[in-house]
């Protein structure tokens, strides 16, 4: 009983910074239909500016203050130059903005390994290894703080979404774009900055996991796939579907790990993600014909 | 045995019944029109009949045969041809090849494909722009390309949908030709229209909906008198 | 039926080549431009024709080097069986591959076959009992030199292109694009959109299959990170056809033209010049930029791909109009 408990423990709060992942990833393709299959290169890229300022001194949770903003700005750079411009190309295949992203993807990790190397790095903090107990289950300090940290951005999206006007012109443009741009929303301006808000979030969730995991050039795409499982799982452009979606990666993940074995953690969210492709309908139906 | 039945047609989407209890019949050589406002139905109808949406209750009767549960292209292969409102050019494909696509419906070799294609693209008119690249076409040829496609998978009934809106009055002339001369040549033809000029003109019989439920039928005087549809159609013109 | 000649003389000249050319550095890099013209042109009937664009061709790439090398290893035999029987597992794996996929449309579609390869590449590491897992498998080549592989290479790959060209002109070829051009107006003009998305599947997955036995005979070792690798297959494929040209005969093939040669110039180092002029000209910082450029050859090509897309998103065949008009200028202004 208390291996299933710990192993609910540790999905839930896995799922918690899944969730902060899938957010990113959900804004985009929910409001631009934008696959990004660099999302899990962007995060890398976060991790790799939290290991910078640590080696200066700074605590990884201060650095959420730095990589975000960068990111932010990669971010919107990265759509205005170079997936605009793909909106307006007349070509055969649609899909030429998926496969920038890739080509993206790949730059970032590779610029990465050629200033790193692809050596494993670590950030060690106070706090990194420090667990604390709840009868017999053991909680990990850092996902904890994470977990929750994650939960606040989700909830401060949600009511930025709802409650404020650059948030409603965000999900005016999400869903018809054409309609947003007659009732005087910038559509262009709203899809530059919500890729920049996307890589921000994920940059967050870097910093936040900094702490726990080792970081490589490679760790991209990994990500960027269990990415795409919460955002398919949750439903796009929904921030309380990335949590769900999130907590319920994490728990698969956790439960597959414990009860099958470790190598098995990424097929089960892959296999996870090809069932709700298959049987999700309703709402999924309609985005399937983007 | 009606030629062509439709018969008490449901179709929800979500809680919103966009048909909701229509049924008419068609004879054979008729040419039959289906009026109503916008959003009364009328679309969501051909949809179901050819097979794009499944009704939620209801039955569609081709020659005494259901088909309202069969696959779009075994509906084209039976016999039933249809336009689109907004039209569906095969934008990257020439005039030609777009209609030996159709006309592939009926044999599988090329060389009879594109006989049959030039065939009935001079039956048309579209025999000038027959290499012109589809997405090249000005509305009025692509309207036409619509019904020049249908046409040549041989349908015994057709199913036009707003073959007349966007075309200028000479170009009107062109299409109310082109239609009777389809029916003419032993098609039967059901046909949603909202340029009342042209629908009046050549229907046979008329049958009006509106909030997805039948509110008249008859000839067209009959229908242009009736109270009902007058006043669905308060304030609009002939065109 | 006017034939441009054009083709075969490339055939004739490429079929004479090893006559002429003997280094086996270069009939190496032959024989993968080869491979990944029956690659591309694969795929180029599945995304550039049908207008369904695949990111999981790997899967069909790894069925097919597996079948030839599980042969060996199972059940003895040699595995060049695999290239009788490779592209029809491969077509076997593509049934309810597509079967899952083109329930959606579009991106969702990219991502389903994205996802598919993945799971086919995690599948093949971890049942290590049959397929030897991390270890791959390793067989002796059937040949000590390149030649009678570089002519099965281009034996297949004019096969393939053959095949595809009657294939575009037919019936099924008009059914092909009229679903890329708007899938609702095929169905309505009587194509079973289902079963010829299927079709179109099952012959990318047929070639793409004997591309991937091939590999297995002529590189003589496979695992899985290399023959369902998401990014030097199934990515590299994709870009075969997009520089080349999606939605044209010829285009894969310059595509593949192309491709190899880039990724070789990178990672040689613009095949050692920069090295030589170094070693020439005495300058380290020369030198210097070689060593770089080896080691940056993947970052040169991710440029690449988001240069071409930026620039040439026609590619070259498709674009050739725009290229003209470029280099035309270029000239005049001189």
């Amino acid at each position: 009983m208390d291996v299933f408990l710990q192993t609910l423990v540790a999905g839930i709060l896995k799922g918690g910074l899944y969730a902060l992942i899938g957010i990113g990833m959900t804004l985009i393709m929910g409001v631009m239909g934008i696959i990004n299959l660099a999302h899990g290169q962007l995060m890398m890229l976060a991790m790799y500016v939290t290991y910078i300022l640590n080696t200066m001194g700074v605590d990884p949770y201060f650095s959420l203050f730095v990589a975000m903003p960068l990111l932010f700005l990669l971010g919107v750079a990265i759509q205005k130059f170079l997936l605009n411009p793909l909106i307006k190309a007349d070509t055969i295949l649609p899909e030429n903005q998926v496969l920038m992203t890739v080509g993206i993807g790949m730059v970032l990790t590779e610029v990465v390994r050629f200033i790193f190397s692809s050596d494993y790095k670590y950030i060690t903090t106070t706090y990194s290894n420090q667990t604390f107990f709840l009868g017999n289950i053991s909680f990990s300090m850092a996902l904890v703080i994470a977990f929750w940290i994650a939960i606040a951005f989700t909830v401060a999206m949600f009511f930025f979404l709802v409650k404020t006007d650059l948030g409603r012109s965000i999900r005016a443009t999400a869903q018809d774009k054409d309609a947003a741009t007659l009732m005087g929303v910038n559509t262009g301006r709203i899809t530059v900055i919500t890729f920049g808000l996307g890589s921000g979030l994920v940059a967050a969730a870097g910093c936040l996991l900094a702490p726990v995991y080792y970081i490589f050039p490679d760790l991209g795409g990994p990500f960027t796939a269990k990415a795409f499982i919460i955002t398919i799982l949750g439903g796009l452009g929904s921030t309380v579907g990335a949590i769900f979606g999130g907590v319920t990666l994490g728990l698969a993940e956790s439960m597959g790990a414990t009860y099958f074995g470790m190598e098995y953690e990424d097929i089960i969210g892959l296999t996870i993600f090809v069932l709700v492709l298959l049987f999700l309908p309703g709402g999924f139906k309609r985005l399937t014909k983007i | 045995m009606a030629y062509f039945q439709v018969d008490s047609l449901v179709k929800y989407f979500g809680g919103l019944a966009a048909v909701n209890g229509v049924s008419f019949e068609v004879g054979q050589g008729e040419i039959f029109g289906l009026i109503g406002p916008n959003g009364s139905g009328k679309t969501t109808t051909f949809n179901m009949i050819s097979g794009y949406h499944r009704p939620t209750s209801g039955r569609v009767l081709f020659q005494g045969r259901e088909i309202h549960q069969l696959p779009t292209h075994k509906i084209c292969h039976l016999g039933i041809g249809r336009t689109f409102q907004v039209v569906k050019p095969l934008g990257r494909m020439t005039v030609l090849d777009n209609v030996i696509a159709a006309a592939y419906s009926r044999t599988s070799s090329h060389h009879k494909a594109k006989e049959e294609a030039l065939k009935v693209i001079d039956f048309c008119g579209l025999m000038p722009v027959k290499d012109v690249l589809a997405k090249a076409l000005p509305i009025a040829g692509r309207k036409r390309l619509e019904i020049t496609r249908a046409m040549a998978t041989r349908p015994e009934l057709l199913l036009l949908d707003e073959t007349a809106a966007g075309l200028n009055p000479s170009e009107l002339v062109e299409a109310i030709d082109l239609i009777r001369k389809i029916r003419a040549n032993g098609t039967t033809i059901v046909i949603i229209e909202h340029i009342m000029h042209v629908i009046m003109t050549i229907s046979d019989r008329i049958h009006a909906i509106n909030f997805g439920q039948t509110i008249a039928e008859g000839t067209p005087s009959e229908v242009a008198a009736n109270q009902a549809v007058i006043e669905a159609y308060l304030g609009t013109d002939y065109a | 039926m006017k034939k441009s000649l054009t083709p075969l003389v490339f055939v004739a000249l490429l079929a004479g080549l090893p006559l002429i050319m003997k280094d086996n550095y270069y009939l190496h890099l032959m024989i993968l431009f080869l491979m990944w013209v029956v690659i591309g042109s694969a795929w180029n009937l599945i995304a550039g024709y049908t207008g369904q664009v695949s990111f999981g061709d790997a899967a069909f790439f790894g069925c097919g080097a597996y079948t030839a090398g599980l042969l060996a290893t199972h059940l003895g035999v040699s595995t060049w069986w695999g290239l009788a029987l490779g592209g029809f597992t491969a077509i076997a794996v593509g049934l309810p591959f597509g079967w899952i996929c083109f329930r959606m449309r579009g991106a969702y579609f990219a991502l389903a076959t994205l996802a598919l390869n993945e799971v086919l590449r995690h599948g093949a590491t971890i049942a290590e009992d049959f397929t030897g897992g991390m270890v791959g498998i390793l067989i002796m080549p059937s040949f000590m030199s390149k030649i009678p592989y570089y002519y099965i290479a281009l034996a297949l790959a004019v096969a393939s292109l053959a095949s595809l060209q009657w294939v575009v002109r037919s019936k099924p070829g008009y059914y092909f694009v009229s679903i890329r051009e708007d899938q609702d107006a095929a169905e309505s003009l009587g194509v079973n959109t289902h079963l010829y998305k299927m079709l179109s599947l099952a012959y990318a997955a047929f070639w793409t299959g004997m591309a991937g036995a091939l590999y297995m005979n002529y590189m003589g070792f496979i695992d899985p990170n290399v023959v369902f690798s998401l990014h030097d297959i199934s990515i590299m494929a994709i870009l075969v056809g997009i520089v080349g040209g999606v939605g044209t005969v010829y285009g894969p093939a310059v595509g593949a033209f192309v491709m190899v040669a880039v990724q070789e110039l990178f990672r040689s180092g613009f095949f050692g010049l920069f090295k030589w002029l170094g070693a020439v000209s005495g300058s380290a910082s020369l030198v210097k930029v070689a060593e770089v450029l080896t080691q940056a050859h993947v970052l040169g090509f991710g440029l690449l791909v988001v240069v071409v897309i930026l620039v040439l998103p026609n590619g070259i065949v498709g674009d050739w109009p725009k290229i003209r008009k470029r280099v035309f200028r270029l000239g005049a202004g001189a």
